[in-house]
């Protein structure tokens, strides 16, 4: 809430599947802005509302939670929030707290705890049409009367009921300022808490809130006691005490607190809610069905296929498109610049050609969110995690790893976005480290390459499609081992349960979906993009300096009757080598003659580094073909064909026989080959240090599995 | 009485009792699902875990092994064979 102080700050808060992200799109249009808690990865959503009289308010969505004890990081972000723990927030002036009108009493657990905050708040029942045609009746005046005269308003987002009289309720609550009544605590359990408030104070030297003392007294997360400063050594034998006292009372201490509030929020429902006649919904009926032994499984199956045609072929016609539309742009710059070889080189190559890469990744990520909205907002999402669980749980991660990861076969950085759904840190970060194994669409060149010029014409089609399903398995299988030791001995984060609600299906709403999409892409096109973008000219200016006039001059002088195509192509190739790239390329590639590859692909797997789909036009120029190659280029599949070592033990054998054929592809399936990968990962878990980690890894275990691959198939063959 | 983990799809009880130092007692207890609450065992995943159960109004999963605190008194009266919200 860091927008002007003389505007109100409020803030939107409920249980998970209550419609509050409906709710905050409603109130909100488009006048939102997605955004970062300092030092942490979760997402901040705030948005300017209009209270209808003309009065604007600041609107921040917090993540949804069931209770206020912080066990994850989205809900130590909550907590925080609504405290005004975090840098540059404002606390709340107004609570916005949205219950799911069927299910009242979990909803209200929340309302409850928030009281101790003493904030004024707006209580929404949400989703009141899906209550009425349950046969649910509540009142919400009387309710209002049980909670301290603090606004109840019936709403349904999703139809857009309600939403005027919200914004009245936030008005009102801002002035009339009504507080819900706090609970009242048995005498033991206050006295505790009064003795625990006066030893943290006399500790630390800071007096805490009412609401900070209960989560120590209930809570076992040290997160709090830790940001209090207030030592292990000094707070254990104080709250160890303060626990007895409360068992004094007949309450095991870690049980107290839903127990008095639950037992609180029976008596306050008594004749608010009452149930008629209706129907039970079709959730049951459906549930039957997509989560049954045999057909459920097949259906998941089918579904994820889907998902995955729709990523891949639905977005390859867009994709031809963008394509197509640089190479036309491409045609229209060039030529006034020919009297400028290095600015149309710079324009075309470099900036061009880099953005229009980066932009044809866009349909696939766009398709890909789309669908996992539309899987989120009509609760199967759940359903799938219940489905997977099982064959994720005993590698340390779990049923929400599948999604993360099935996107990263289309590209990472979607992938790494949605590790954001686990709330358990642990699987969380383990499945971000797993996800830049699976084989994204940026890999897919290389091998269609590889296959085509190489394994198609000398072991025939059926060998083809074998090789290339089994390309994008490798990483897969070394995914999976590498979570399980990761999550067994290298993560010391405590693993959190796999409790997980299975909403009622819901239709999701268009506009929802959409514009989620539209936000999930505007922050892949900023953070990604600006890393592709600067990388694409760095590697343009390595593989274009130093540049000699006189090597083309020589070129051209020594081959008089040749054609103008052939010359060009030479010259370029001349050029790569003799520049800085080529010139690393040449140094380094003894590191890479164990794998096979001679300086040309050492040059192409160097250039790669920031971005792996550059390989094939990198072998286009260093194989002297001309730029612009792509992966069924007949051109650069021949001169592939023809290549053979000119020196060295194995002069004059070719030096794409199987065994470098395949070891180039498995280093590729394996290595770390792009830079926004790598930042977003950096983001994604919080620092550099896994970053660097995942890099060093996986470039490390490509080396290994692929020098193993091309020592062992060259021996065998 | 019976751990949860034991259920057979389908069958009910009450909540006898559960274990509050563990992290998935508490956040069930947070749901709502303290002693004496009915409950049912909707189903289990197709490989057999984890659980799917169903009190106070609503579907919650949990895995197995971490069922297995929570002891239910499926010969408790229980008013009501699918559990509603109270």
């Amino acid at each position: 809430m860091s927008a002007s102080p003389d505007i109100l700050a409020v803030a939107l808060v409920g249980n998970p599947n209550t419609g509050k992200s409906t709710l905050f799109n409603a109130l909100t249009g488009m006048r939102q802005r997605v955004g970062n808690y300092p030092g942490v990865t979760v997402a901040r959503k705030s948005g300017t509302c209009d209270l209808g009289d003309g009065q604007k308010v600041e609107l921040v969505d917090l993540p949804g939670l069931y209770s206020l004890a912080a066990a994850s990081p989205d809900e130590q972000v909550v907590t925080d929030a609504l405290a005004g723990k975090i840098e540059g927030e404002r606390v709340p002036d107004v609570i916005v707290l949205v219950a799911d009108a069927t299910n009242l009493l979990r909803n209200l657990f929340l309302a409850s705890q928030l009281a101790e905050l003493e904030r004024p708040v707006v209580l929404v029942l949400n989703q009141i049409d899906v209550a009425r045609a349950q046969g649910l009746r509540i009142d919400p005046a009387q309710l209002s009367a049980r909670l301290g005269g603090v606004p109840v308003v019936l709403a349904s987002a999703w139809q857009g009921e309600g939403v005027p009289e919200v914004r009245l309720a936030i008005a009102e609550a801002a002035r009339a300022r009504r507080l819900l009544p706090r609970v009242e605590w048995p005498a033991n359990i206050a006295t505790a808490l009064a003795e625990l408030t006066r030893v943290v104070a006399a500790d630390t030297g800071r007096p805490i809130s009412a609401a900070e003392a209960q989560r120590l007294l209930f809570d076992t997360s040290p997160a709090l006691p830790e940001r209090l400063g207030w030592s292990a050594a000094q707070r254990d034998p104080v709250i160890r005490a303060a626990r007895e006292q409360v068992r004094r009372s007949g309450f095991n201490p870690l049980a107290a607190e839903p127990l008095v509030h639950y037992a609180r929020l029976r008596k306050a429902l008594e004749g608010v809610v009452l149930e008629g006649a209706g129907k039970a919904g079709r959730t049951a009926a459906v549930d039957r069905l997509l989560l049954h032994r045999v057909i459920g499984p097949l259906l998941f199956a089918g579904i994820m296929l889907g998902l995955f045609a729709a990523v891949f072929w639905l977005a390859k016609f867009p994709m031809e498109w963008i394509q197509h539309g640089v190479d036309v742009i491409k045609g229209v710059v060039a030529p006034p610049l020919d009297a400028y070889p290095m600015l149309q080189s710079l324009l075309t190559d470099g900036i061009i050609g880099g953005v229009g890469a980066f932009l044809a990744f866009l349909p696939q990520i766009l398709i890909l969110f789309l669908f996992v909205g539309i899987l989120e907002d009509s609760g199967y999402m759940a359903r799938a995690a219940f489905i997977m669980d099982r064959l994720f749980s005993w590698c340390g991660l779990n049923g929400k790893s599948f999604v993360p990861m099935l996107s990263g076969f289309a590209c990472a950085i979607p992938g790494l976005l949605s590790t954001r759904t686990i709330e358990d840190p642990k699987a969380r970060l383990a499945t971000a480290f797993v996800v830049p194994f699976m084989s994204c669409s940026a890999r897919f060149p290389i091998y269609a390459l590889m296959c085509a010029a190489f394994i198609g014409p000398l072991h025939g089609p059926g060998w083809e499609s074998v090789v290339m399903v089994g390309m994008h398995c490798v990483g897969l299988l070394f995914a999976v081992p590498t979570a399980f030791v990761l999550t067994r001995y290298v993560l010391k984060v405590k693993p959190q349960p796999f409790v997980l609600e299975l909403p009622r299906y819901q239709m999701p709403k268009p506009r929802d979906v959409l514009w989620r999409m539209w936000q999930n892409a505007a922050e892949f096109v900023s953070k990604a993009g600006t890393v592709i973008f600067a990388i694409t000219i760095i590697v343009w200016a390595l593989s274009y300096f130093p540049r000699d006039a006189s090597v083309a001059a020589r070129i051209k002088a020594a081959n008089p009757t040749v054609a103008e195509e052939v010359v060009k192509a030479q010259v370029q190739a001349a050029y790569v080598e003799q520049s800085y790239m080529g010139r690393f390329g040449k140094a380094v590639q003894p590191v890479f003659d164990p794998l096979g590859f001679d300086w040309k692909i050492t040059v192409g797997v160097l250039a790669s580094f920031p971005a792996r789909e550059v390989i094939v036009s990198t072998l286009g120029v260093t194989y002297s073909v001309g730029e612009g190659a792509k992966a069924d280029s007949r051109h650069l599949r021949q001169a592939m064909q023809d290549a053979k070592w000119s020196e060295g033990p194995r002069a004059g054998r070719p030096i794409f026989s199987l065994a470098a054929v395949l070891s180039l592809m498995v280093f590729f399936a394996l290595c770390s080959q792009c830079g926004p990968t790598i930042a977003t990962l950096a983001q994604e878990t919080g620092g550099w240090k896994w970053a660097a980690g995942s890099f060093v890894y996986m470039t490390a275990l490509a080396w290994v599995v692929a020098t193993l691959v091309y020592q062992g198939v060259s021996r065998i063959s | 009485m019976t751990p949860l983990s034991q259920l057979l799809p389908g069958q009910f009880g009450k909540l006898a009792s559960l274990n509050p130092e563990r992290a998935v007692d508490q956040r069930l207890m947070a749901l709502g699902l303290l002693p004496g609450m009915a409950l049912k065992l909707v189903r289990k995943a197709p490989l057999g875990d984890p659980l799917a159960i169903e009190f106070g109004g609503q579907v919650v999963s949990l895995r197995l092994a971490e069922a297995e605190s929570l002891i239910v008194d499926v010969s408790a009266d229980c008013p009501i064979q699918r559990p509603r919200r109270p």
